[in-house]
């Protein structure tokens, strides 16, 4: 299985170097080790593999996103990692702690938001974030000043004094994340943290979390949304049925998936088979053809004109000629040789 | 770069530094707890169900006790009054516990337990604190009925002494029986589930008892089980400590069946709070 180590990183910088190579994650090279490594992990529920052997590594002050279909094992990665869960393989170190040897340790550098909000409903989101402020043992008068703090911060003030019951959805969620700020924790956990938000406040959640990692704060992202991945990630682990199956930057797994696909459909349907065998040939990858249109993964953007011109040289008239963004689905298909669970089935087994 | 790389930089936020310590101390989780109870009766504040639960219930138990079965039991209201409200105060006691196992199954359900377990606070402290919070809900409860029995009657014939006695009685035996509703909470990890099988439990082993009735017409078979029932038990005990009457024995006997639900349900609960949570 391969690894990814990134040493020194900027985000888009030239310091973003990133080897492919077989050494393993608890390995320390030069330099900070990761902030959260962990390797071989193995956790079944009875009959069921939840994560079969899956390894990531994430450097300080970076953003991981763990990238797979419902189902696939993030959150008990993400529960594992956070000292909830005793995988039944395998060794994670977060922030250079054991998560079985000092679990305490690990609790003290670590903040959490799981995929169901943790907030007390019952409570005001003053009350949430003095509960767990008092729990960190800081005085009453700080704690109080920490939760306005933070309310301010997330746009809740004016909320703050409401049972969180009566919050929206987008409005608990950053009640949630606050609430995983409250010890100002190095290391960050946030399992599917805009599922289910409307687009405004996946944005906002996004701009959150980049102003925390530019505070210097390790993020652990879960998604099932390759655009999140690609929003916020430096690197991306794409897991499905537990193991790793891919791992890489954004742009790395594009170009491996498929960033684009290009689309395109000839006047004369008999043309289909002709069409196909040109595309695929440029394009280095198979061809489907649905419904009289041919799609190719574009890896690069000289594949379009390329392919193009080879198709006017033989004499291919097209009515239809498109780039698109590739789906998950489509990356999935690329990366797994399997299709990934759709939006629709996501939703029932939720 | 290769030089730079070298030195320590000291600019570099790192976790190293300082390393946390490896557990929380004594007077940590003594905190932690208090702050847990805390939160247990400030949820109150925004449910005020909960407090009708713990103030009209009672009251409502009282009065249609004494009015509506009263005089048919002990010939007038007035003396089944004295008889009852010991009973009526164990009964109380029993079904309160069961807001240990639902505010417990609230917690799994919303991941509220999830979130306490990433804090770096005592493993025990959300159920330390939890039962704290209970404790709580029992002295208020008892001061309840006490107010209420007062009012329509009753007459403590016994010391003050005697009735803090009564209360700490009622909470041993409360506490060591939480364990079952703590178990309760873990498996059903649904607040509305812990109410019906919580109920479902509850309601025979309060009513097959003498809290509400002298056992003497009941069937043999009825008297044998009400005669060791720790419902039983503690009413009788109770009884004896506000209105006088034989103490030693039924709290002996109340306290030993706290022992038991303990030894039985408390390892139960903590396996299931290990691997079910
Ligand atoms: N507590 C559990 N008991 C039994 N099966 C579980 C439990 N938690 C997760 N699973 C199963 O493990 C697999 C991975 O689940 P999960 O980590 O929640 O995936 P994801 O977060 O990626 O959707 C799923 O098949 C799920 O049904
Ligand atoms: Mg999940």
């Amino acid at each position: 299985m391969l690894s990814i180590r990134t040493d020194v990183r900027g985000r888009d910088g030239p310091g973003a170097e990133m080897s492919m190579t077989t050494v393993g994650p608890l390995c320390h090279g030069v330099g900070v080790p990761p902030a959260i490594e962990a390797e071989g992990l193995v956790k079944r529920f009875g009959a069921t593999t939840a994560l079969a052997g899956a390894s990531l590594s994430a450097a300080e002050g970076t953003v991981l996103g763990v990238l797979g279909p419902n189902g696939a094992g993030k959150t008990t990665a993400t529960r594992v990692l956070a000292t909830l869960l005793t995988p039944d393989e395998g060794r994670a170190l977060v922030g250079g702690h054991d998560v079985l040897v000092e679990p305490h340790r690990v609790r003290s550098l670590i903040g959490l938001t799981g995929q169901y909000a943790g907030v007390d409903e019952a409570l005001t989101g003053t009350e949430n974030l003095v509960l767990i402020a008092r729990l960190l043992g800081q005085r009453r008068g700080a704690a109080r000043a920490r939760a306005a703090e933070l309310l301010e911060q997330f746009g809740l003030t004016d909320a703050g004094g409401r049972a969180a019951r009566t919050y929206s959805g987008g409005m608990r969620r950053r009640l949630d994340l606050a609430a995983s700020l409250v010890g100002r924790p190095r290391i960050l956990f946030l399992d599917e943290p805009t599922t289910g938000l409307d687009p405004a406040s996946r944005n906002e959640l996004w701009g959150m979390v980049r102003t925390l990692t530019d505070d210097g704060v390790t993020v652990l992202l879960t998604t099932q949304y390759l655009e999140e991945a690609d929003q916020l990630a430096d690197d991306i682990v794409v897991i499905d049925r537990g193991a790793v199956v891919a791992t890489g930057t954004p742009d790395d797994l594009k170009a491996r998936a498929g960033a684009a696909v290009l689309q395109m459909r000839p006047t004369a349907p008999e043309q289909v088979p002709i069409v196909a065998r040109v595309a695929g040939e440029v394009a280095g990858a198979a061809p489907t053809v649905e419904q009289g249109t041919v799609s190719v993964p574009a890896g690069d953007e000289a594949l379009m004109p390329a392919v193009v011109r080879r198709l006017d040289d033989v004499g291919v008239r097209l009515a239809e000629l498109t780039l698109r963004r590739a789906t998950l689905d489509e990356v999935f298909l690329a990366l797994t040789g399997h299709r990934a669970v759709t939006q629709d089935d996501a939703k029932e087994a939720v | 770069m290769s030089t730079i790389r070298d030195l320590p930089d000291t600019a570099a936020p790192t976790v190293r530094a300082g390393d946390p310590p490896r557990r929380v101390t004594p007077a940590q989780w003594a905190g932690q707890s208090v702050t847990m109870a805390w939160r247990s009766i400030v949820q109150i504040k925004h449910n005020p169900s909960e407090l009708l639960d713990l103030s009209i219930q009672p009251i409502m138990f009282v009065l249609l006790f004494t009015f509506v079965f009263g005089g048919a039991i002990s010939g007038s209201a007035d003396d089944y009054l004295q008889f009852a409200l010991g009973g009526l105060i164990a009964q109380n006691a029993l079904f309160l516990t069961i807001y240990t196992a639902t505010g417990l199954a609230t917690d799994l359900q919303k991941g509220t337990f999830d979130r306490f377990r990433s804090l770096p606070i005592a493993r025990s402290a959300p159920l330390t604190g939890r039962i704290l919070g209970d404790v709580l809900r029992q002295l208020w409860s008892l001061v309840v009925l006490l107010a209420i029995g007062v009012v329509l009657g009753f007459r403590i014939t016994t010391s003050p002494l005697a009735v803090v006695a009564a209360f700490g009685l009622l909470v041993a035996f409360s506490v060591a029986f939480s364990w079952t509703s703590v178990l309760l909470g873990v498996l059903a990890r649904d607040p509305e589930k812990v109410q019906i099988y919580g109920f479902t439990v509850l309601f025979p082993l309060t009513f097959a008892s003498n809290a509400f009735a002298p056992t003497r017409t009941m069937p043999g078979w009825l008297q044998a089980w009400v005669s060791i029932n720790p419902v039983s038990r503690m009413a009788d005990a109770l009884r004896g400590l506000l209105v006088g009457g034989p103490v030693a024995a039924n709290a002996v006997a109340t306290l030993l069946w706290g022992v038991a639900f303990a030894a039985v349900f408390g390892p139960l609960a903590v396996w299931a709070l290990r691997t079910r949570v």
